[in-house]
């Protein structure tokens, strides 16, 4: 394993946990649009109460992401903020209005600005998950065209289609499906748990026949992403086993006492997804429109020089070692310590 | 408007935007624990109540600090990918480090804000210096890669590509500890005059005595900080005589090299006729603030080809309002901490007190000014001798559209967080509820 693989690793897991945990969060926005007339307020309060301690937390991952890009992967980051600037754009704008709107809704004492926040937070974290899943899509969508003559075919073409878009959806489902599955832990009262549970299951429902739908589209498109996860081996390992989870996760939602499960294994559900995509991609970092007379461009050839990776890997080494206990405590604090109402704590 | 106008103002809008957040972030949690500290001392709800809405106000400039930071540190590619690709692998290290520093402080600020009950109070009180401190540590490390861009080290320059990378000696440049040192001390200095003038008037709206409280915690922090920046100030303008001569004549409005320079207060550069006019010159203070000795030759902008001028009317005129705010404030810290120290009644003066509330801005509007030194000061460099900033702009056409989607969203932000503050407060007031006799009063 060189010293790329080892950014890589770091690189790989930060997005893991982001689209693990910062995906349960825009999960639970998305949930915001579909609250049921009974509980709308306890659901809202719960989601608020689940995400509120946390939330900032798990942003992080995708900043530190970034930052490994840019220190690591210096080309990379610049290519892909240059071609795919419209919906990096489209995401930061989602990212600022819904971090803003959580926070403002947590703490303002005004009803109806209240009702704005709510309506802002909901629909952005839709925006926010969509965006993400598209710019996933386009680093794999080989659409990618530096000598392009054309606007459309410079910025429009390498995410605006049809393998992208389904990407985008697909992934605002699994980010509300994780935090649906997150949040029936989270409930106290049957009933609400009880909604929260069917909800669980129509979002894996919809999760599962959304997700063949990328594949289908990149056939059409000429795009061989089924091919890169068939030929890859790992990557088909971890398609295989997502496949072989759902039923799973649906199972353990069925029991009250499996909720634990549930969320375990829906956590390896996405896991699964997001590696297995990882593993196909591996070790292209974007690929590039075939006649674009541009080999694609790997991370190797992206990588920084050697004397910046090694400081790079000891600072993260360094900081997982800082980061890792603190976050572990947190979530010890707010999400392993069932707690009676009265420690519970109100805005 | 150019695209390099453009993508300039969304960078200095956004960055101006950040940096109230962010300075908020590195000295609000202090202010909050030390209030929180006299809460458990001293078991007053007063100060439990005020240690809350403190940490309220820490909660949404954080959370705002936050995306907005996520947004930069995207913009830094949208914008400048011809600087990034040579920057990041140089000077990424302290941005990575940033990294660590603010995931510590985003876990402690969630301990913090919702682990009132939850858990012991010592490890309670601890966890919101955590975020003070890694909001420190996450400040400094960002400006330690901007020391980068003043006073670039760490690696070799070879036709137009860094060779030889060493990201220590990058990080560590020149000119890291002095900006970073200035940055955090004026963090302190504003955001303490800040929350002094908002309880200031406050308290002469409600004479409640927990705004005498809190502005006396704020007061006392923002006046160390004042009187400590001048000398720290005074020592980054040593550094900056010595790596950027030019940015230091800009600073000055200084035109013509000459040994014994003056010092001039105010005035406007013309750089048609090369002067700086109706200035307030004091002799020989130029040379002796920038090397230590009355007869040294300060280099004038007359010696450097014009095109390599950073604005300097912009340059000069920043720098005055940054300096004039300094010293004012420095001179009111004296007699404030005095009248701490001798004279506490002095402190319930209406005129005082209106001071204070005058006086809330400036810090704010000095970092503003001293950032607007440190940036248009290095232009048309964004690596300071190595790469122009129109090199660095992304190729991509229409930036002036995205400079003005950032110029509404931000503007929407900062209105909604003004009515936000405001209604915390109107909220605090009912916690509160009237003063208790006055015989409790201060």
């Amino acid at each position: 394993m060189n010293l790329v693989d080892v950014v890589l690793v770091f690189l790989g897991l930060s997005l893991l946990f982001y689209a693990l945990f910062g995906g349960a969060d825009l999960g639970g926005g998305i949930m915001e649009l579909f609250l049921s007339k009974d509980t709308r307020e306890d659901e809202r309060a719960l989601i608020t109460h689940a995400m509120a301690p946390v939330w900032e937390a798990n942003h992080v991952w995708l900043i530190l992401a970034v930052v490994i890009l840019f220190m690591g992967f210096p080309r990379v980051y610049t290519e892909a903020s240059t071609y795919l600037h419209l919906p990096l754009m489209a995401l930061l704008v989602g990212i600022v209005a819904r971090g803003c709107a959580f926070t403002f809704r947590y703490y303002d004492t005004s009803r109806t600005y209240r009702r704005t926040y709510t309506r802002i937070f909901a629909y952005s974290s839709l925006w926010t998950a969509f965006f993400l899943g598209v710019l996933g899509a386009s680093s794999v969508a080989g659409l990618i065209h530096p000598k392009a003559m054309t606007y459309g075919e410079l910025f429009l073409d390498p995410w605006l289609n049809p393998f992208c878009i389904s990407l985008g959806l697909f992934t605002a489902s699994f980010c509300t499906m994780l935090a649906a599955i997150f949040l029936v832990g989270e409930a106290d009262d049957i009933d609400l748990t009880r909604i929260l549970r069917r909800k669980a299951k129509i979002t894996l429902l919809v999760t599962s026949f959304l997700a063949p739908v990328p594949l289908v589209m990149a056939h059409l498109m000429n795009r061989p992403i089924f091919e890169m996860i068939r030929d890859h081996r790992p990557s088909l390992l971890f398609f295989v086993l997502a496949i072989l989870l759902i039923p799973c996760v649906w199972i353990s939602l069925n029991r009250s006492i499996w909720t634990t499960w549930a969320r375990a294994l829906s956590v390896m559900l996405v896991g699964s997804i997001i590696l297995s995509w990882f593993m196909a991609q591996y070790p292209t970092a974007l690929f590039y429109a075939g006649d674009s007379g541009q080999p694609s461009l790997s991370f190797q050839e992206a990588a920084a020089p050697p004397a910046t990776l090694r400081v790079l890997v000891g600072g993260l080494v360094v900081g997982s070692l800082c980061i890792f206990p603190a976050l572990a405590y947190l979530f010890r604090i707010f999400k392993w310590e069932t707690l009676d109402e009265e420690r519970r704590y109100k805005p | 408007m150019t695209d390099l106008l453009a993508a300039r103002s969304q960078m200095a809008l956004s960055l101006g935007f950040h940096i109230i957040f962010a300075a908020v972030g590195i000295a609000m949690p202090f202010l909050m624990s030390i209030a929180h500290y006299r809460y458990l001392k001293t078991r007053r709800p007063e100060y439990r109540v005020l240690t809350k809405a403190w940490s309220k106000t820490v909660a949404i400039f954080f959370a705002v600090g936050a995306v907005s930071g996520t947004a930069l540190s995207f913009e830094l590619g949208l914008l400048w990918p011809g600087f990034m690709i040579h920057a990041g692998p140089i000077i990424g290290m302290p941005f990575s480090w940033e990294g660590a520093a603010f995931f510590l402080e985003a876990i402690f600020i969630g301990i913090f804000l919702y682990g009132w009950k939850r858990l012991p109070e010592r490890s309670h009180w601890l966890s919101g210096v955590m975020v003070g401190i890694s909001g420190v540590a996450s400040g400094f490390f960002v400006i330690c890669a901007n020391g980068w861009m003043n006073s670039p080290a760490g690696f070799d320059w070879n036709g137009g590509e860094p060779i030889n990378i060493d990201p220590w000696a990058a990080m560590f440049n020149d000119a890291a500890l002095g900006q970073g040192v200035h940055m955090i001390i004026a963090s302190f200095q504003a955001v303490g005059f800040a929350f002094a003038g908002v309880h200031a008037l406050l308290y002469l709206r409600w004479k409640h005595p927990v705004h005498h409280e809190a502005m006396k915690i704020a007061f006392f922090v923002g006046a160390i900080a004042a009187i400590i920046q001048p000398i720290s100030g005074d020592l980054l303008a040593k550094g900056v005589a010595q790596r950027q001569p030019i940015k230091l004549a800009a600073m000055e409005g200084h035109f013509e090299t000459e040994k014994g320079a003056p010092l001039l207060l105010g005035g406007l550069p013309n750089v048609e006729t090369r002067r700086t006019d109706y200035a307030l010159p004091i002799p020989k203070a130029l040379s002796f603030l920038a090397f230590g000795d009355f007869n040294a030759e300060v280099k004038g902008l007359n010696d450097f080809p014009r095109d390599l001028w950073p604005p300097v009317v912009i340059t000069h005129i920043a720098f005055q309002i940054m300096i004039g705010i300094g010293t004012l404030m420095a001179l009111v810290s004296v007699l404030g901490l005095f009248w701490l120290w001798k004279k506490p009644q002095n402190f319930l003066r209406p005129l005082w007190l209106k001071l204070l509330v005058l006086m809330s801005p400036l810090g704010l509007i000095a970092i503003e000014a001293g950032w607007v030194v440190t940036e248009v000061g290095r232009q048309p460099w964004v690596i300071y001798g190595y790469l122009k900033t129109a090199d660095a702009l992304t190729p991509r056409p229409g930036i002036v559209y995205t400079f003005i989607l950032y110029t509404a969203i931000y503007i929407a932000l900062t209105l909604v967080v003004y009515q936000l503050v405001r209604r915390q407060i109107s909220t605090l007031q009912q916690d509160l509820g009237q003063p208790q006799d006055k015989e409790t009063q201060p």
